[in-house]
């Protein structure tokens, strides 16, 4: 690869970098490093007091790279939402996306990325979901458009949402891009071909 | 003429359903907004975007970590700096790395001096929008010189490329904080210059007072960040909240405004320049001596897990979360992009107005389709 090739050389002459590195062994090993940061256990107030609350509704707390992270079950994720946004202060929904697991049962994550102002926090919520997964638009505006995408992308579904549809894909298209089993030179040839009048758009 | 005997025909006065874009100049891109009008009142709207979608997110995950990073500058790509930036810190943090000093330094400095190059653009085109044809000639002459900066960097305008994983690629060049120093220098009589035309200008203040208010309620309901949120007076911004880079090191203010209107929000991009400067001015003085790129190795190989990075971008919060499977490649890539979630606050900012300011709310918003749609 080019560009890693270019990357190194020029450090290299500052005194910190490749001090460790043979430059003979062009090989594609990584070179011996601290093994990096690990997810750990989370335990603090906030995941008590969720616990206590909703019980086995709340999965696996853990902390990794210093940030929360909180798995919510599917059947209790609005509740538990409202409980986080009228009590906890967590008012604001940065964002809202998902992850297809393929291999995994349920197969997708959908993660919430949740900040407060008052405490200056963020906190992370993944609902493993199988299709469809609670719409939290009626806790957060941000999330109609963020649902829709993510929808779009995964063809996850959000019962409660006011308009569930496509928003960076056009309307007719088939497919789900951002699953892992869409590859990604793969298209909808017939929507390319009836709507734009060509065989292929690559 | 007997009154009795006289038909009278009911002019139509049914709603119209307008369509705005996606080829509009005034659109900043490719933005197509179906406007429902009441005479000349907006009163609904539906913004339809992904006409430039690439699938960035996608490509992402096809692509090693070093290789994705030059894709990150065709999002926003007025502010490709900054992306960059955003992308290489969230790849620092999911390696457990950390920039040397001294490229914490200089891409703090690059940053800032990118946000004033996007804020510039934004402050001409807007003006143009609104009528006002003078200040884009002189906000694209200072945007020249921040571009010349970059091109001497790095070789390049637009898509900068600037940063890598780790730090920096390049020293600085000969003369580089002399000529960071000159154009700050200039640049506050600038301002001056620009605030000379605008803000005290009776059509430019009729234009944007009062026009697309977001209520703070709102903007934090709608997820606006940036400029759009701190002009509905929420003094909220990542380079305080959480700050990264070298921005703990550095003095700046954050501005807000009062009434949440088109108005405020040019007031809040004005002195955000000024306190752009100002960072820009401390960083160059202190830029400590050292290496330019942290120890990452050749393959960048991030261990099992997952991170969301953000920085204030000149948009608003730019967000990466990248979950790794110990492989090469990212297994997920998610951009948090500021300009998609600040226009969806569009719908409650345009009802109530006339059609001639919905251009204006478009501009005040400061979008850029590329990363809309990524």
């Amino acid at each position: 690869m080019d560009e890693q090739k270019k990357e190194e050389p020029k450090p290299a002459e500052a005194p910190a970098a490749g001090a460790e590195q043979k430059p003979a062994s062009a090989a594609p090993k990584p070179p011996a490093k601290p093994a990096g940061p690990a997810p750990e256990p989370l335990d603090n107030e906030l995941v008590r007091r969720l616990r206590a609350r909703f019980g086995p509704a709340v999965g696996g707390a853990t902390l990794d790279r210093k940030q929360a992270i909180v798995v919510v079950s599917r059947e209790r994720f609005l509740e538990l939402c409202r409980y986080l946004k009228d009590e906890e202060k967590f008012d604001f929904l940065t964002d809202l996306t998902g992850v297809d697991w393929l291999a995994r049962r349920p197969r997708f994550e959908v993660i919430l990325n949740l900040y407060s102002f008052s405490r200056n926090e963020r906190l992370r919520l993944k609902v493993p979901v199988d299709d469809a997964c609670p719409s939290v638009t009626s806790l957060w505006g941000t999330a109609d458009w963020l649902e829709r995408e993510c929808f779009d992308m995964f063809g996850i579904q959000f019962p409660g949402h006011p308009g569930l549809k496509r928003i960076l894909l056009p309307d007719g298209w088939k497919g789900h891009p951002l699953r892992k089993d869409y590859d990604i030179l793969k298209q909808d040839t017939d929507w390319v071909r009836e709507n734009l009048g060509i065989e292929s758009g690559q | 003429m007997d009154p009795q005997n006289v038909t009278t025909t009911v002019l139509g006065a049914d709603e119209i359903i307008l369509n705005m874009g996606p080829q509009h100049p005034s659109t900043h891109g490719v933005l197509r907004v179906k406007l429902k009008l009441d005479g000349e009142k907006v009163i609904g709207s539906e913004c339809i975007i992904g006409y430039l979608h690439r699938g960035v997110e996608k490509i992402g995950e096809n692509r090693t970590y070093p290789q994705f990073a030059p894709y990150v500058d065709r999002t926003d790509y007025v502010a490709a700096v900054s992306n960059g930036l955003g992308y290489c810190e969230a790849v620092e943090k999911l390696l457990g790395a950390e920039a040397p000093p001294r490229a914490r330094w200089v891409r703090t400095i690059l940053t800032e001096l990118q946000r004033i190059a996007s804020h510039l653009l934004w402050l001409g085109t807007h003006a143009l929008d609104i009528g006002a044809i003078t200040p884009v000639f002189y906000t694209f002459r200072e945007r020249e010189e921040i571009l010349k900066i970059f091109e001497k960097y790095c070789g390049a305008r637009l898509t900068t490329h600037a940063f890598r994983i780790g730090g920096l690629q390049y020293e600085t060049y000969d003369g580089f904080e002399e000529e960071v120093k000159a154009f700050c220098r200039d640049f506050e009589k600038k301002v001056v210059e620009y605030e000379e035309l605008l803000t005290e200008n009776r059509i430019w203040v009729q234009r944007t007072r009062n026009v697309g208010i977001l209520t703070p309620q709102d903007a934090i309901d709608m997820g606006a960040t940036g400029p759009v949120l701190r002009g509905s007076g929420i003094r909220w911004d990542i380079r305080k909240a959480f700050p990264y880079a070298a921005y703990d090191q550095f003095q700046f203010d954050i501005p807000i405004g009062e009434r949440g209107d088109t108005y405020d929000r040019y007031l809040v991009r004005m002195e955000e320049m000024r306190q752009s400067r100002r960072i820009v001015l401390q960083a160059v003085d202190s830029i400590p001596e050292g290496p330019i790129l942290a120890r990452v190795g050749k393959v960048i190989k991030p261990p099992p897990g997952e991170v969301y990075h953000s920085i204030e971008a000149p948009k608003g919060e730019l967000g990466y979360y990248i979950v790794s499977d110990g492989t090469t490649q990212p297994y997920r890539l998610r951009i948090r992009p500021p300009s998609f979630i600040n226009l969806e606050a569009f719908d409650k900012m345009v009802r109530g107005h006339l059609v001639a300011d919905v251009v204006a709310i478009i501009g005040t918003l400061d979008i850029v389709l590329g990363e809309v749609d990524r």
